[in-house]
């Protein structure tokens, strides 16, 4: 460990930083309790939204100076990192660090800086955000920390394969990947399974190799364990929005998602989502709800467009419109039954293997039926993420599936969720529009 | 003469449309022009024009309702409402049954569902381009030295057709300015570039579904080789309202009459 790394990161990460972003919280708090930038059509943000806001903070401001002090990996938004959060790592996602760099709107600069250096523009825009950040030294978050180990698992995408070779060339340092086979049907094949848990035994132990140490049953375990309530929590909060008027709109969940992605395995983020879930439990008491005239619920599906979140959320309440569930915010929660704390090792083989994205076309048209009864909801708007082409594949089918068979209205909405340059305000406004005017003729 | 009861306004990229109803919603008056760039000076004079119309027939202060990509600016409007509904409730009024519309504009193009109780079930637009629009045809025509106005008769007129193979406007140009440098004559060229816009509209039609007949509407199928090759296309009679241009404005007035 460098004592020089470790002062300044025991200062600035421990000591002068968070107390800054404390007084940040404290400010954003007290404006919130003032009424400060309420919008008309739709409700104030969750009061604990301030100390989300606050933890993520602290988590990039830690990466800031942890290089020399922890050991860094970086990670695939679907990896399994259970064990390097229990060895101790500082984990990185360079896709959370592409949606900072999308809502700060200064992803289509980084992305040029990726595209000058040879990568097409029909890449993903959060490889071309984070290549582009890569080869320009510029980072919204101030500065990111070299890793020391990467972790790839194609459970969302075959992209993060090529990402990460990159990376790993770029950096010089031991790549993992987990590659889980997809899963065609009901169920994974076994020999899917032993495949996948054979990668992870070997993960482990290039992550042991890398931080210098074994990998404890116990702390794997505790986890594991903080991983599955804090998964199993935010699904609770998701579920509240079965409630009619629906106390949280998916674009706040958009952004309060963070945490389970990025900080699962920590003690903070179960008490974080605690709290959340007690503060939407009032709203539905107190009868708010995310959109003031809800009358119109809808899903949505894909990515967030995160450089229009606001935009988007506003025109569509002011037409009466709340999103009350999302596949893409859902994808964090559905998996909580797999997650079995008694074998960590057993649990995040079936957890990793079955997310959405490394299902069927088929499975997520079933998961959007369920959600439109559970939700009571009027329609759909499918995001077609030019970026994202996974979850895009098969959206035209399924908008004839939810049109046809279950009488609902279904946009196709063509956008891209990190780059700007595949977006046109008036006309996605137009889509949206007619999409509202479709919903007011059904009613 | 009847009175005009409500107005509707279609502000387009090529065009500004006004149209007046009556009591029954029966289209009785209208005005078109073509887009000038200071829109709002133009909107405010086209919208005095109307309602001194309706003075002048017996309307008096009637409401007005707003579509088309510029309907933001029309300030004298009650309401904005979307140019696929305004459509979709000019030309079911105008045929008197639901199908599958083709709106043709100078900058995007609409394929809209209609049920059999005219609401609009489903709808597909143009991506971010002018592939498969008006401007597409205006900026061949331009190259090919054609009128725009002749240009759907020299297509049906052409004996033979050359393939382009791009809809993209820049890349179609490319191909033109290529092949007449290859000696190629005019006409198959024009009948090519049809064919290239029509493909891309049957692509659109495709995605929504095809349900019979199939109607028009849009200033771009005052072009007779839209519908004949459309009907080609799809083995389909494609259904034509009088005013093709106007449905926009007259769905608009519609709605306004029904807000009354």
């Amino acid at each position: 460990m460098n004592p020089a790394a470790s002062l300044a990161y025991a200062c600035n990460a421990r000591v002068l930083g968070p107390a800054a972003l404390r007084a940040a919280r404290l400010h954003a708090e007290w404006q919130a309790r003032g009424g400060a930038g309420r919008s008309p059509h739709l409700a104030p943000p969750l009061r604990i939204a301030p100390r989300c806001k606050e933890m993520v903070a602290r988590h990039w401001l830690e990466g800031r100076y942890v290089q020399g002090v922890r050991k860094v990996a970086w990670v695939t938004s679907g990896a399994p990192v259970e064990f390097l959060t229990a060895l101790g790592f500082y984990l990185l996602y360079p896709e959370n660090h592409a949606a900072i760099c999308g809502t700060a709107r200064v992803a289509v600069d980084l992305a040029a800086a990726a595209e000058e250096a040879g990568y097409s523009r029909d890449l993903c825009s959060y490889v071309r955000t984070d290549l582009g950040s890569l080869f320009s030294g510029r980072t919204p978050v101030g500065r990111l920390p070299r890793p020391d180990l990467l972790l790839a698992c194609t459970n969302i995408c075959q992209t993060v394969l090529f990402w990460y070779r990159v990376l790993a060339e770029h950096f010089g340092v031991p790549l993992v990947i987990v590659d889980t086979p997809f899963v065609y049907g009901e169920e994974a094949s076994p020999n899917s399974l032993r495949y996948v848990g054979t990668q992870i035994d070997e993960a482990i132990v290039v992550a042991e190799k890398v931080a210098g140490r074994a990998l404890s049953a116990r702390s794997f375990e505790r986890v594991a364990t903080r991983s599955r309530r804090a998964t199993e929590l935010w699904l609770e909060i998701l579920q509240r929005n079965r409630h009619v008027p629906a106390p949280i709109s998916a674009f706040d969940q958009f952004v309060l998602m963070a945490p389970i992605v990025e900080l699962r395995g920590q003690a903070a983020t179960v008490d974080l989502y605690a709290a959340m879930l007690c503060e939407v439990d009032e709203r539905i008491r107190r009868g708010v709800a995310s959109v003031r005239e809800e009358k119109y619920r809808v899903l949505w599906d894909n990515l967030p467009i995160w450089f229009r979140l606001r935009a988007v959320a506003e025109l569509l309440a002011e037409r009466r419109i709340a999103v009350v569930a999302s596949t893409y915010t859902n994808a964090w929660g559905e998996l909580a039954p797999y997650l079995d704390t008694a074998s960590p090792r057993e649990s995040m083989i079936r957890a990793y293997t079955y997310p959405i994205l490394n299902r069927g076309t088929g499975h997520k048209l079933h998961i959007m039926q369920g959600m439109i009864d559970d939700y009571h909801l009027d329609g759909v708007i499918l995001h077609s993420d030019r970026s994202c082409k996974p979850y895009s594949l098969g959206q035209m089918d399924q908008r004839e599936r939810l049109t046809g068979g279950l009488k609902r209205p279904a946009l196709l909405l063509e956008a891209d969720h990190n780059d700007m340059r595949c977006y046109a305000d008036e006309q996605a406004a137009t889509r949206l529009a007619a999409f509202a005017e479709m919903l007011e003729a059904q009613r | 003469m009847t009175g005009v009861s409500a107005l509707g306004i279609d502000v387009g990229s090529a065009t500004v449309k006004v149209v007046g109803v009556d009591d029954a919603g029966a289209l009785c008056w209208d005005a078109l022009e073509p887009a000038q760039a200071r829109a709002e000076v133009q909107i405010a004079r086209m919208v005095e024009d109307a309602r001194r119309a309706c003075d002048t027939l017996g309307g008096g202060k009637v409401s007005l309702i707003a579509t088309g990509c510029g309907r933001g600016l029309v300030h004298q409007a009650v309401r904005e409402v979307t140019e696929i509904t305004c459509h979709a409730r000019g030309v079911f009024r105008e045929v008197g049954h639901g199908g599958t519309l083709v709106d043709v504009g100078g900058q995007d193009s609409k394929v809209i569902a209609i049920d059999p109780g005219g609401a609009v079930t489903d709808f597909a637009m143009n991506d971010k381009c002018a592939a498969g629009t008006g401007r597409f045809l205006e900026n061949a025509a331009r190259h090919l030295g054609v009128p725009l106005e002749s240009l759907g008769h020299v297509a049906l007129e052409a004996r033979e057709e050359v393939r382009i193979s791009s809809t993209c406007t820049v890349f179609a140009e490319s191909e033109i300015v290529s092949l007449l440098a290859h000696g190629v004559a005019v006409e198959p060229i024009v009948r090519g570039i049809h064919r290239a816009l029509i493909l891309r509209l049957v692509a659109m039609i495709r995605s929504v579904g095809l349900v019979a007949p199939l109607m028009l509407s849009g200033g771009v199928v005052c072009n007779p080789a839209i519908g004949t090759m459309l009907a080609e296309e799809t083995g389909q009679q494609v259904v034509l309202p009088r005013h093709p241009q106007l449905m926009g404005a007259y769905g608009a007035a519609l709605i306004a009459l029904e807000g009354r």
